[in-house]
């Protein structure tokens, strides 16, 4: 399953590389061009040039990460995240390091260890190592180099009612819904940009746009969802299951109104279950996106995730469905509006 | 099956305190070396290996606790989510972002969550999350939903396979004291190999980690001459300091206590160098935590002694050991057994 090949892929901010080559390979037989540029965006266009709006949808590649910043002389790894990263979820997790994929482990002093208020205050980044079992520095070395990522190994499974689980839903959802969106028989010149470096400031998407030149942009995204006990509804921003949300601000972004009171409006004729974002925090591509040139006309799809930035994410599948049938049904009707003129 | 993957095979079952029952089939089908196996009544597999000749030969118990710390389910919320207490010592602080695996009508996947960081007063951040304010994400969405497979009081464990780091560097959720059982085994391959005369009872015991239950009936029913306890101890780590702990890839810590009895361990030492297998002193000034505490006290008292197989971050679910400390374990002990006569066991009265 695509999904699952996607999220258990890694690519840190500025290190794609795994992601993009997946996602090449996947595109390729159904686009007229595929092509990489300074940054390692990757852009496919289709029928660039047939008539109608240039319509571009974008997903980032990138996902949070650690970074190796040294190597201590027992051979244990010190790392900075790259990207948000609590780091009060990456205690006792299991790691993959690098390009060699060398398996590791986050480990903490053992409880009985303890004195009863040193369990009262969260770990620092700092106190937090990877043990990859190395018996020296010497050995760590020739395995890792400092500057690779290590990155959660958590796998995708479905479970509970119509769930899934993985990691780096945020924005590899995004990046399927894309890839899904190409494979399907639309005759819009389509740009899709697979980005980079979203998660250290929305890095990669202005410079893709800036090439791509669309006249509309359709962010797809795996965003946070906070429905969880503790949580007072007010602040839960999208809730999973009640179909993927729209955005009307964030903030980076007032995503065009006329373009987002349409995909409200597709949504009802349809009978797509949508919600709105309920918060303005966070920032998508689309604050990149908008400004690019003389800007471009944008709008957020985004599927709600649990636990967004850890090792391991949730989102429904039918919220999936329903952002990959809104998105659908928008360029259809762009498709019939362009035919009819 | 090679012993290393029994070893895998446990560490990747489930096992909390009181709820054993599951392993013991894979110990009881992965133990060619026993003459007889049986479990009592509490579920302690004791396996017998019968030493060579006739006449009264020396009992020998070795005790490795099969159970794993774990979580019990309390509350079903209305959305859905389950709360949990704890069987066992955990830190809260490993528990968020874990997977886990609920022992419903069937087993279920859950996540452990938390209300996110954003949405966290400020100054939150720098706390841990508190075990209360933590639930099980079980992906339904109502507690109609979730009730019909999991009920208040089913059980819940750490998902985890086995993690191969480094060499024979091994990381997992129980190894605690699963490989204190896989030592067990190991003793008795090596016992295959070299004749010894006293009886061997290798008992994975029970409900260790909520007040060693299980090595308390085990050792009342083999009235060993002898106990063995192996558990695991502190492995060095960064931020621990050395003196609280044993160094992994040296071979077992020789613990040295009140619940070590002298002349036993003073044979355990010359064994080891005998035989030059590697291991680290020990000194053990508060004995409670493992089985050795019981077996001590059983009936009219029995000798004992602890051999910790070195181990980092202990009670999370990446426990991480060296398989080869594992074996170095086993061969001490089988060493030690195959030099008992009735002479030292008569001996261990004598103060």
């Amino acid at each position: 399953m695509l999904l699952a090949r996607l999220t258990e892929a890694n690519g840190a901010p500025g290190q794609e590389g795994e992601v993009r080559d997946l996602i090449r390979a996947e595109i390729e037989p159904y686009v007229q061009e595929v092509k990489t540029d300074a940054l390692g965006n990757l852009i496919a266009l289709k029928n660039p040039d047939a008539p109608g709006p240039r319509v571009m949808l974008a997903a980032h590649m990138d996902e949070v990460a650690l970074m190796i910043v040294g190597i201590e002389g027992n051979g244990f790894l010190k790392f900075r995240p790259i990207g948000g990263v609590d780091p009060r979820v990456l205690v006792a997790k299991s790691v993959v390091v690098g390009s060699k994929k060398i398996p590791g482990v986050i480990g903490s002093k053992p409880i009985h260890l303890q004195k009863p208020p040193e369990r009262e205050r969260a770990f620092t980044m700092q106190e937090l190592l990877i043990d990859i079992g190395a018996k020296n520095k010497e050995e760590a070395e020739r395995l890792v180099k400092l500057g690779e990522c290590a990155y959660f190994t958590t796998k995708y499974e479905e479970f509970g009612h119509g769930k899934v689980k993985a990691k780096a839903l945020d924005d590899r959802v995004g990046c399927d819904l894309a890839i899904r969106l190409l494979k399907e028989d639309i005759a819009l010149p389509l740009i899709v940009a697979f980005t980079v470096q979203e998660e250290v400031g929305l890095r990669g998407a202005g410079v893709a746009t800036y090439q791509a030149k669309p006249d509309i942009a359709l962010v797809l995204e795996g965003t946070t969802a906070s429905d969880v006990p503790g949580t007072d509804e007010h602040k839960h921003a999208t809730t999973v299951g009640s179909g993927p949300c729209i955005t009307v601000i964030d903030r980076a972004s007032i995503p065009h109104p006329p373009l987002v009171q349409e995909l409200f409006a597709i949504a009802e004729e349809e009978g797509i279950k949508v919600q709105v974002r309920r918060n303005t925090a966070g920032g998508t591509d689309a604050g990149q996106i908008q400004l690019a040139e003389e800007g471009v006309k944008v709008a957020t799809i985004a599927v709600p995730c649990r636990y967004i930035h850890s090792p391991v994410s949730v989102m429904s599948k039918d919220d999936y469905e329903g952002a990959f049938k809104l998105a659908k049904s928008y360029l259809n009707r762009l498709q019939e509006r362009e035919a009819s003129r | 099956m090679e012993i290393k993957q029994v070893f895998r095979t446990l560490s990747e079952s489930s096992g909390v305190s009181g709820y054993e029952h599951d392993l013991a089939s894979t110990l009881q089908e992965n133990c060619p070396w026993a003459d007889e196996i049986k479990t009592d009544k509490l579920g302690n597999v004791i396996m017998l290996k019968k030493g060579q000749g006739t006449g009264p030969k020396p009992k020998v118990m070795l005790a490795g606790h099969m159970d794993e710390i774990g979580l019990i389910i309390t509350k079903i919320e209305k959305e859905g989510f389950l709360r949990f207490g704890t069987i066992g010592g955990f830190d809260q602080r490993v528990l968020l972002a874990q997977e886990v695996v609920v022992h419903g009508k069937e087993r279920l996947t859950g996540i452990i969550g938390a209300k996110p960081p954003h949405i966290q007063a400020p100054g939150e951040q720098g706390q841990a999350v508190k075990m209360d304010d933590l639930f099980i994400d079980i992906g339904f969405d109502s507690q109609e939903q979730a009730a019909k497979y999991v009920r208040v009081g089913d059980i819940a464990t750490m998902k985890r396979d086995v993690l191969d780091l480094q060499g024979s560097i091994m990381a997992g959720k129980s190894f605690d004291d699963r490989a204190g059982v896989a030592a067990i085994f190991e003793c008795f391959k090596v016992l295959e190999q070299v004749s010894h005369k006293a009886d061997v009872y290798g008992v994975a015991t029970v409900q260790e980690e909520v007040g060693l239950r299980g090595a308390i009936t085990s050792t009342y029913g083999i009235v060993p001459d002898i106990g063995i306890a192996i558990d695991v101890g502190f492995g060095d780590s960064p931020g621990l300091p050395e003196s609280d702990t044993i160094k992994l890839s040296q071979g077992p810590g020789v613990a040295i206590g009140p619940h070590v009895h002298p002349k036993v361990h003073a044979r355990m030492v010359e064994t080891a160098k005998e035989w030059n297998i590697s291991y680290s002193s020990d000194p053990s000034p508060s004995p409670g935590g493992t089985d050795a505490y019981a077996i001590q006290v059983a009936r009219a008292g029995v000798a004992t002694i602890l051999l910790s197989i070195p181990l980092r971050y202990m009670h999370t679910p990446i426990e991480t050991i060296d398989y080869e400390d594992v074996k170095r374990t086993g061969r001490l002990m089988a060493m030690f057994i195959a030099g008992l006569d009735n002479e030292f066991v008569e001996g261990l009265t004598c103060f």
